[in-house]
């Protein structure tokens, strides 16, 4: 049953939804912010620690979501360490336009190997209902490196 | 009701005869045949509505109370024939005491705007319950800015039970007003609103019931129950969206304000002053919803037709079925289990998210809600952040609670 549904609900995702990565908190992170999907009333915060370059070393978050959100901050949390804030901006550039447009190559800007590892959460894209899910942790992400602490996905920033 | 009395009403609810009348039972969802479980937000429409409305549109449309010409009458006569189907679906002492509104929602902020704003004061008391929907919450919130209200929120019990001596406790000399719904969209818990309104008329305070959820299960007699306000909306009675009602006690609505200022809600007007129509006009400014109102009218007339007592053993012998093939599903919890609940049904599932649930069983062809179903203090009272809820309506079939059943043990090997 739902076999349809595996574009979606790639085994990445089940994977990571279920044992998120970096589910915790970091004390003194340099960036912090809160989201809301206020649609479902899902929550989470995200954490980003950097060194005095500027290079994020630790990414975390805590919450609670469905599969897809959880997977998605799961994977974002693994794909940031090692950026910079800049590069991270562009992550969540590239993944918004992945999930909200049908744009031919919207990860082009981004390294090959994050590229493929975002691709798996494209199957929102048909989605509507679902891509505030893909998208919450990205907003609060770039919400907390601009220094703004909570973020609803129904804010203008969270449009989709 | 004795047991043989029982069986002749379930025999005599024909509920394949019932699922004939709505066109859109007919269609698939995703291939699948619809299975619509989401009466509590909006319920499907009977043929019978849709064709009230579609024949004041072809034949007698006209806009209401101000025309002298021929379909102006007619259009003016539908309407008041609608609005005495509405008293008399909840026994009403006179159609003055009908008012229109869009829905649930304008009818209690219409009391918390004209009532409340007139006649609450600094430190008056009105008491909610935990269970109340944002719409029976958000109003009191804005009088307490604005007049320095107290809101006092009557707890619920673990099972989502209604806690009466909890809410008697909160009664006292300051007490104006009691805001309570008469059945929970989540929990499916219906209140004692008798003992609610006694209590309360009691303290000297006055009784609002949100009857959204309750009219389609429940025969409501508003004088038998003495409330003082009573409101609900069309669309959850199988009529149109964007009419709603408020019924409340004819002297009350003789000493409030009136609610918006316009057209129709007027006696006479010059620049400097206006007199205010009777009633319930006083409080309808602006052209009204008009075929919607008919098309209520014509939703009162069927679900009244069937018989609110048989729709209901029909509900409550689904909710009973239900319970007890979701129960045989693994790490799946039901929310609100209070006794004498009426048919919604909330769930959590231990190896799913609700939102991931939805999206599921969408692609099954069912339609169930999902989220906080705009009552985030009550999911914050019960410890979650969203629940699954499947809803029952008069249209509803045993065998369609077997298609759920087997969708969510699909959910369960998917994400397992």
């Amino acid at each position: 049953m739902f076999e349809e549904l595996r574009d979606l609900y790639q085994e990445v995702i089940l994977d990571h939804g279920k044992s998120p990565r970096n589910f915790r908190a970091i004390e003194g992170a340099r960036y912090h912010a809160h989201g809301h999907n206020p649609m479902c009333g899902d929550q989470l915060e995200v954490f980003v620690a950097t060194d005095d370059g500027g290079h994020i070393t630790d990414a975390s978050f805590v919450g609670k979501g469905c599969a897809i959100s959880v997977a998605s901050a799961s994977l974002m949390t693994e794909l940031l360490r090692g950026k910079t804030i800049d590069e991270a901006r562009r992550m969540f550039d590239g993944f918004h336009e992945m999930c909200t447009t049908g744009s031919d190559n919207p990860l082009a800007g981004l390294l090959e190997e994050d590229a493929d590892r975002l691709q798996v959460l494209s199957g929102v894209r048909e989605f509507p209902m679902r891509v505030k899910c893909a998208t919450l942790a990205w907003h609060t992400m770039n919400a907390a490196t601009k220094g703004i602490d909570e973020v609803s996905t129904d804010d203008g920033l969270g449009a989709g | 009701m004795s047991v043989q009395a029982d069986i002749v009403e379930r025999v005599a609810f024909d509920v394949e005869a019932v699922r004939r009348d709505f066109p859109i039972l007919a269609r698939e969802v995703h291939g699948k045949p619809l299975v619509f479980f989401d009466s509590a937000a909006s319920a499907q429409k009977p043929r019978q509505v849709l064709e009230a409305e579609r024949r004041i549109y072809e034949h007698e449309y006209a806009n209401v109370h101000r025309g002298i010409h021929y379909l102006s009458q007619i259009c003016t006569d539908r309407m008041e024939t609608a609005r005495e189907k509405v008293r008399a679906f909840l026994n009403a002492a006179s159609a003055r005491e009908i008012v229109f509104t869009r829905n649930t929602t304008e009818s209690i902020n219409l009391v918390a705007a004209s009532w409340g704003r007139h006649f609450l004061k600094e430190g008056d008391e009105v008491v909610i319950s935990e269970m109340e929907h944002h719409s029976n919450i958000i109003p009191w919130q804005f009088l307490r800015d604005e007049k320095g209200i107290l809101l006092r929120v009557a707890p619920v019990g673990d099972d989502g039970e209604f806690l009466l001596n909890e809410f008697a406790e909160m009664l006292n000399e300051r007490t104006r007003l009691v805001a309570i719904t008469h059945m929970s969209n989540v929990l499916g818990t219906v209140v004692p609103v008798r003992d609610v309104v006694r209590m309360a008329h009691q303290a000297g305070a006055k009784v609002l019931l949100d009857g959204a959820q309750a009219v389609t299960h429940i025969p409501v007699d508003v004088r038998d129950l003495d409330c003082d306000f009573y409101a609900f909306s069309g669309h959850k009675l199988y009529g149109p969206s964007g009419i709603g009602v408020l019924y409340a006690k004819e002297a009350l609505l003789d000493a409030m304000p009136p609610y918006m200022g316009g057209g129709e809600m007027i006696r006479s007007v010059t620049f400097e002053a206006a007199e205010w129509a009777d009633l319930p006009y006083k409080f309808e400014a602006g052209t009204p919803a008009i075929a919607q109102a008919v098309g209520l009218g014509a939703a009162i007339d069927y679900v009244t037709g069937l018989g609110l007592h048989a729709i209901g053993a029909h509900e409550s012998d689904l909710l009973a079925y239900a319970n007890q093939r979701l129960a045989s599903i693994d790490g799946l919890k039901l929310i609100g289990t209070a006794p004498g609940k009426a048919s919604v049904l909330s769930f959590t599932m231990s190896c799913a998210h609700p939102h991931d649930i939805g999206t599921l069983v969408d692609r099954a062809g069912i339609a169930i809600r999902v989220g906080h179903h705009c009552a985030q203090p009550l999911m914050d009272r019960l410890g979650v952040a969203a629940t699954a809820r499947a809803s029952f309506g008069l249209y509803n079939t045993r065998a369609e609670i077997d298609v759920l059943t087997e969708a969510l043990e699909g959910v369960r090997e998917f994400f397992g």
